[in-house]
């Protein structure tokens, strides 16, 4: 089915009052909990998870794209009235947006960032719907070696490109992979790394680690570094952009789109680059009198060009794990455990067979765009007010919760002792800058990695050569080492050049 | 970069921490019983696999430790803010008292319990007040997930008390 037709599909379906209704709803729980610093959308749709027993996958995965659309919205109001990122996206934008607030242009500031987010959120949504098609009509031609290679290459990505260091990303990686081989081996029947525990033979559970990882850890390791006091909340005031603001976030909201889109259509996946490339791009762009603005009164270039960035990135990710099934973001990775707990082979087919589930998904990601830029642009006073939410009882509160979450899957005390266990874990990692979201990535894709391994492995009729005698296979394997090795072979270089 | 050659401790603990899971998996891939069905791919092989990047990875950190560490260059880890012991023992008391309350006396008696205790890491001195506000959110939690969402997650005490004991 073509874009067009696919959309005029996803429109009639989209539009109807149930759901809109699931739009809405995940618009206003993303913004709220993009707001919130502490929760991001991985761990809200890990909680939301139990609903897919009884909601259809239509509504769930509205619900659970408007949740992650909606906390790249409310990520930024965070950054620019409270110089804290609301999640990892939004980074950049506390550089310039802060530094605006503290002179008074929080509104302009919190302006740009919606109207750009609007902006690089139809673009890149427009980006899915054109290039979908495109990619699987390529990847209905992927056997499972192909497929096995993709996901190697997605394992190098997410975790030895991004991030500081290739040997801790892989690390994170490495115990993802092992808390995904936990339980009963679906091909042979044997029990494997389940320490004799019969509660372990189902495996362990996507939200427990989810909620272990972004909840407990999270709020573990900000008690450990606690200091008493309270942050400031700088005040709104008018959000009306004067005409030289709206001429000077113009180019950078098309730049910032056109750069995010790609970024995260790759499986480098990850907003952090394209946010930091848009960042440096506006900062050299950006006319005389505005770069005086940067790093001192705040540029508003230096707002709109990355929170474009970072929400066309965010509509990229969508991409591959649409049409491919390979997720290169945590929330990317919860939301294929969702497809999986509805029995939805995520992949190349899901275009075909689940035709209108995903042209309808696609269709409410433009509506849920209009009624976000709606939400946070009248309403940004109410988000403002969620800020104020005293520390102490917010922690409470998200640990609460992550309980209920984990508890309420099995009513198991060996899932709280793991939840606890795992959480203190993570908040070791965090100490010593281990990145958390290959761990997530690794326990969802690594069981089918090792089965599109074994599927190869069975066709070739046990010939290992199979992964670099068929060329595409070929190719995306060397794309993956030289994505592990290019940045120490350049590093080495460099050296040698400079020394 | 500078070069140190002093080992940093706490790195070295890190690194330790990832061989000793390593040496877990292999002890757990040994334990995998013979599959009595055939496969061209055996359940052990994956498995020997992780275990063996765990060792490696495990190994180069341990090296890496042993030279100086990697905490010094990272900026956040550098200037993070000092540890609190007492903020991290109060919020693991509170986590250990969810843990032993749950089963026997409910959710809601083990929830605000490690409410009360986790404001109190955090700093809030308001004990009464977080007593009942904690209540209040435990109880209204266990409702909406209880009997909105027909999610079960532990009757006890407080519950029996206002909802009958359940079958």
């Amino acid at each position: 089915m073509d874009a067009i037709s696919g959309l005029a599909l996803g429109f009639g379906h989209a539009l109807s009052l149930a759901n809109l209704g699931w739009a809405l709803l995940g618009c206003f729980l993303g913004t709220a909990i993009g707001v919130l610093p502490g929760i991001g959308p991985a761990l809200t749709i890990a909680l939301l998870l139990p609903i897919t027993y009884s909601v259809s996958a239509t509504g769930a995965f509205i619900l659970f794209c408007g949740i992650f659309y909606g906390a790249m919205y409310g990520g930024s109001t965070t950054s620019i009235l409270l110089n804290t990122p609301g999640e990892s996206g939004s980074i950049i934008t506390a550089l310039e947006g802060a530094k605006m607030a503290r002179n008074g242009r929080a509104g302009p500031a919190l302006a740009t960032s919606a109207i750009g987010s609007f902006v690089a959120g139809t673009v890149g949504t427009l980006g899915i719907a054109f290039l979908g098609p495109i990619v699987v009509d390529l990847a209905l031609e992927l056997g499972p070696a192909e497929y096995f290679s993709l996901m190697v290459l997605c394992f190098v990505t997410v975790s030895a490109v991004l991030g500081g260091s290739a040997v801790r990303g892989l690390t994170s990686l490495a115990f993802g992979l092992l808390l995904g081989l936990v339980g009963i081996d679906l091909q042979t029947g044997q029990p494997r790394l389940t320490f004799g525990i019969p509660e372990l033979l189902d495996g362990v559970n996507v939200v427990l680690v989810a909620v272990a990882l972004f909840a407990v850890g999270e709020t573990l390791y900000l008690a450990w570094r606690h200091i008493e006091g309270t942050q400031e909340v700088r005040e709104v005031g008018s959000i009306m952009m004067s005409r030289s603001d709206l001429k000077r976030s113009f180019w950078p909201w098309m730049r910032g789109a056109a750069l995010g889109f790609p970024f995260g259509v790759m499986p480098a996946g990850g907003t952090e680059m394209p946010t930091m490339l848009s960042y440096y791009a506006e900062r050299k762009l950006a006319s005389p009198e505005a770069q005086a603005e940067f790093g001192t009164t705040g540029a508003i270039e230096g707002v709109a060009g990355p929170e474009a960035a970072n929400n066309a990135a965010a509509a990229g990710v969508l991409v591959p794990m649409l049409t491919l099934g390979l997720p290169t973001s945590a929330t990317a990775a919860i939301m294929l455990s969702a497809f999986q707990s509805y029995g939805i082979q995520p992949g190349p087919l899901l275009f075909t067979s689940q035709a209108e589930l995903v042209w309808t998904l696609i269709a409410s990601l433009f509506i849920a765009n209009v009624m976000l830029v709606v939400l946070n642009l009248p309403l940004v006073g109410l988000w403002a007010r969620i800020l104020k939410i005293p520390q102490p009882q917010l922690y409470a509160g998200i640990l609460v919760f992550a309980t209920i979450g984990t508890y309420g899957i099995s009513n198991s005390v060996v899932d709280l002792v793991l939840l606890y266990g795992i959480g203190i874990v993570a908040m070791f990692m965090r100490r010593f800058d281990f990145p958390v979201a290959p761990v997530v990535i690794g326990m969802i894709l690594g069981p089918m990695a090792e089965q599109a391994m074994r599927q190869a492995l069975t066709i070739s009729q046990g010939d290992w050569t199979t992964f670099v005698t068929r060329p595409v296979s070929l190719v995306i394997l060397l794309v993956a080492l030289a994505a592990l090795a290019g940045p120490r072979l350049y590093g080495a270089w460099m050296r040698r050049v400079a020394g | 970069m500078t070069k140190r050659a002093r080992p940093d401790p706490a790195d070295l603990g890190a690194a330790l921490f990832v061989l000793a899971l390593g040496g877990l998996a292999v002890w757990q891939t040994i334990a995998i019983p013979r599959s009595p069905i055939y496969a061209q791919v055996g359940p052990t092989l994956v498995p020997w696999l992780v275990a063996a990047a765990l060792l490696v990875l495990g190994a180069l950190l341990t090296a890496s430790a042993l030279r100086g560490g990697w905490s010094a260059d990272v900026t956040e880890v550098a200037e993070a803010p000092p540890p609190n012991p007492r903020s991290l023992g109060l919020l693991l008391a509170g986590l250990l008292a969810n843990l032993v309350l749950i089963v026997p006396l409910g959710f809601t008696v083990a929830a605000t319990a490690q409410f009360v205790l986790t404001a109190a890491a955090f700093g809030s001195r308001a004990w009464l007040r977080n007593l009942g506000i904690a209540f209040v959110v435990s109880l209204g939690a266990y409702v909406l997930f209880v009997k909105a969402l027909g999610v079960n997650i532990g009757a006890g005490l407080i519950e029996g008390l206002f909802f009958g004991v359940p079958d």
